[in-house]
């Protein structure tokens, strides 16, 4: 069987193609958060600024996160 | 070091570009997982920008203005004055004998500009009918959802001055 097509490649592929979908998902809801901070900050409401701060780190986090794992998975699959 | 190429079943550009489409894939993909993991970065960044401008600008710093004279207004009475620029309309009323509010006089709806009455005893803005209290700013009626910023009044001696705007009710 050809490495590319085996079962655990495609597992690799499927579960690569998962954590992107999250990261894209994750990405819309901080693009979100910056627009309704950015708002609520110009409006002179300064008290949702740090919570936006830490959410949208966390979010990055998170996504950085799921990048490693893309990593790993890629890495492990290209191991000859 | 072998300078001549081994005999291979594969053809030329096969052996020179060993690419699998799967591993193309791989790399796209990986490609833009990254992209996108920079574009949330970038967003952070950019909270983080907002974070720092509201740590510089929370506290702003307004001017003490003289606005009018204690006696000037009668109880019941409005005054017209500028502040915290001469381009900002602001309204003093006197509500008391010894209480004095004041209010942007930009409408929080459209920017139109309210004016007492008198008869029901609130801001109202003849634009699109918005009424606010006289004694919070908050809105009562109307289109706009959000109070009229506070302009904070204090007395000197026998001189009102503004010291300040309070954007909650």
């Amino acid at each position: 069987m050809d490495r590319q097509t085996s079962p655990s490649a495609k597992r690799s592929v499927t579960a690569i193609d998962g954590a992107m979908a999250l990261i894209v998902i994750l990405l819309i809801v901080q693009i979100w958060l910056v627009s309704a901070t950015l708002e609520t900050y110009l409006a002179g409401h300064y008290e949702t600024v740090l919570p936006g701060a830490v959410l949208s780190g966390t979010i990055f986090l998170v996504c950085f996160g799921l990048y490693l794992f893309i990593e790993r998975l890629d890495a492990e699959f290209r191991k000859p | 070091m072998s300078l001549f190429r081994k005999p291979s079943r594969e053809p030329l550009w096969r052996d020179e570009f060993s690419v699998f489409s799967n591993d193309e894939k791989y790399v796209s993909r990986r490609q833009f997982s990254k992209f996108l993991v920079l574009t949330s970065l970038a967003m952070f960044v950019g909270n983080l920008w907002i974070l720092v401008r509201s740590w510089f600008s929370r506290k702003p710093l307004y001017p003490v203005t003289a606005i009018a004279r204690a006696n000037e207004v009668p109880v019941g009475g409005v005054r017209l004055f500028q502040y915290p620029t001469p381009q900002e309309q602001c309204i003093l009323l006197r509500t008391g004998a010894n209480e004095y509010v004041a209010y942007s006089q930009k409408c929080t709806h459209l920017s139109c500009s309210v004016f007492y009455s008198a008869a029901s005893d609130r801001l109202e803005c003849p634009c699109h009918n918005g009424a606010f209290s006289v004694r919070d700013g908050s809105p009562l009626q109307g289109p706009p959802r959000r109070p009229l910023p506070r302009i904070v009044v204090e007395r000197k001696g026998d001189v009102l001055l503004a010291t300040g705007i309070k954007l909650e009710a």
